[in-house]
């Protein structure tokens, strides 16, 4: 690991001054499970490190005006034994241990797993984020059995790593970030966005602002995560499905956002638009989990994803309303 | 280029102070500044738990923290288990069940389970299986390991 300065600041104001408007010459340090990787590896070189570990108002999990409030620094372990959070949250709690290892999450923060670095193994083998050799993305003739199924017309066919990002859009969250120009609201399904060049990162928050806290709105969703594990050990899944709706007797207001099918978390709008209207059965989350498929362009090596997102959906909506 | 930092902590229950870079991770620092080499290293990435010891009161893998980050820790080694001559009944539960052959993974397996066996004195093999899932073992086919993580707790609700 090439060397850096390592800053401890304790405000917010004081991080954000610290860091660079340029990518990659600074990093924010949260839990450091992805970024400590990530520099052994040389993926990122900052001369300085900014750490969020000493900034108190980053931790902690509150209800505030019909909302709960997660600090972004706030442990992946603490977040799932938060009562409030397995009481109204259970995509999340899934999500949370889905990841399956107690020394990552007693370390991982939230603001960490959303920002985290895509697992791509061309990125990570040092090929950037498109995977580029020569002029010539590698991923549509390469080794692409874990890439994207939508999204993927090019020139990216990574996918999100976050298991927080679709459970936290289907509830309707959003990211408070600073940065020196104040605070700013973003949603989390604004919070991804897919490079067109190797220059850029995927997230829409800029080098220099730091995530403060996630907002949840408590308004009674029923809610679940189906996950689509290789095995029930440390590795990301394969696909995940997170859905929210309105239940009554019939449904409303339905969020299917799909993980590890697209470089951003991916949104179904056909998955909710047939569930919505109908009673909740094992027909209707069929028909829903059929729907989001559409318009899924497999890779050459990935087209075993098309049918584990029928059945990731269905089994999610199923688990929500049980 | 930024020279090194004094640190100052507790392992196992010493005050330890130390010189480091900021690149050092902590495992690095643990066995090559400090010297306790019962701590291992594997990946180097957080995927195998062989390097796990106790920081302040929780699991983590010492490859992935920063020494400096230790500032003010309370960190717990494989050295800090046993009390004065006697091995921990996890410990010996791993010799009588000969839960290891090259040992490379050993310490990080007990502290991991003795994290499990302090906030779960009584678990399932169904529990001690998934709580293990970032410990990997190349040698023992890990059977052994959880039949010793059972009669540790066993032995440990005895006393
Ligand atoms: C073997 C293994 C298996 C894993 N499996 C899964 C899985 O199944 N699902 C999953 O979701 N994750 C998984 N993880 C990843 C783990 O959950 C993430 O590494 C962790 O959540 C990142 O959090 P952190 O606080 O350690 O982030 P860091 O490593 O500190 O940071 C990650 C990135 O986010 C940026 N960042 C962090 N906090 C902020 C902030 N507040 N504002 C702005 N930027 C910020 C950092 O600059 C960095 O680029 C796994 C990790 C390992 C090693
Ligand atoms: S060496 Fe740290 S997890 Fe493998
Ligand atoms: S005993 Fe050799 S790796 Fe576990």
């Amino acid at each position: 690991m090439k060397d850096f300065e390592y800053a401890n600041p304790t405000s917010v104001k004081a991080a954000v001054d610290l860091l660079s408007d340029s990518w990659g010459n600074t990093e924010v340090l949260a839990g450091g499970t992805d970024l400590i990787t990530s520099m052994k590896q040389g993926l990122t070189e900052p001369t300085r490190l900014v750490s969020l570990k000493n900034i108190k108002k980053l931790q902690g999990i509150s209800k505030k005006k019909g909302t709960l409030q997660i600090g972004a620094a706030t442990t992946l372990s603490a977040l799932a034994a938060n009562g409030d959070v397995q009481q109204h949250f259970p995509a999340l709690v899934t999500a949370i241990e889905g990841i399956g290892s107690a020394q990552m999450i007693n370390v991982g923060t939230a603001g960490g797993d959303l920002f985290q670095r895509p697992r791509c193994w061309y990125f990570r083998q040092g090929y950037g984020l498109l995977g580029v050799y020569e002029g010539k993305s590698l991923i549509p003739e390469g080794d692409n059995r874990y890439h994207a199924i939508f999204g993927n017309a090019g020139p990216a066919y990574y996918v999100n790593p976050s298991s927080l990002a679709p459970a936290l859009i289907a509830l309707g969250a959003s990211v408070s970030v600073v940065g020196d120009g104040g605070e700013r609201e973003i949603k989390v399904a604004d919070l991804h966005t897919t490079p067109s060049n190797t220059g850029q990162r995927e997230f829409s928050i800029e080098p220099n602002e730091i995530a403060v806290a996630i907002t949840i709105p408590m308004n009674g969703l029923k809610n679940a995560t189906y996950e689509i594990r290789q095995r029930r050990g440390l590795d990301w899944p394969l696909v995940t499905a997170s859905v929210a709706f309105k239940a009554g007797s019939i449904v409303s207001g339905t969020n299917v956002v799909l993980g590890h099918v697209a470089p951003v978390p991916w949104r179904s709008s056909a998955a909710s638009a047939a569930l919505n209207g109908k009673f909740v059965n094992a027909a209707a989350a069929a028909a829903a989990g059929e729907a989001a498929t559409r318009g899924a362009a497999p890779l050459s090596k990935n087209g075993y994803k098309v049918q584990q997102v029928k059945v990731a959906v269905k089994r999610a909506i199923l688990a929500a309303n049980a | 280029m930024s020279g090194k930092t004094h640190v100052q902590t507790t392992i196992n229950g010493e005050h330890t102070d130390f010189l480091c870079e900021p690149r050092q991770s902590l495992l690095e620092v643990l066995r090559d500044v400090v010297g306790l080499t019962g701590t291992k290293e594997g990946c180097n990435d957080g995927n195998c738990g062989a390097c796990t010891v106790i920081l302040d009161g929780r699991i983590v893998t010492a490859c992935l923290v920063l020494g400096v980050e230790a500032e003010g820790a309370e960190i717990t080694t494989i050295e800090g288990i046993a009390s004065g001559g006697i091995l921990h009944p996890i410990q010996q539960a791993f010799l009588e069940n000969a839960a290891l052959q090259c040992g490379v993974c050993t310490p990080g397996f007990i502290l991991a389970s003795k994290a499990l066996l302090d906030e779960n004195p009584n678990p399932t093999e169904h529990e001690i299986r998934f709580w293990l899932a970032n410990n990997l073992c190349r040698c023992t086919g890990y059977d052994k390991i959880v039949r010793a993580v059972l009669d540790a707790a066993a032995t440990m609700q005895e006393v």
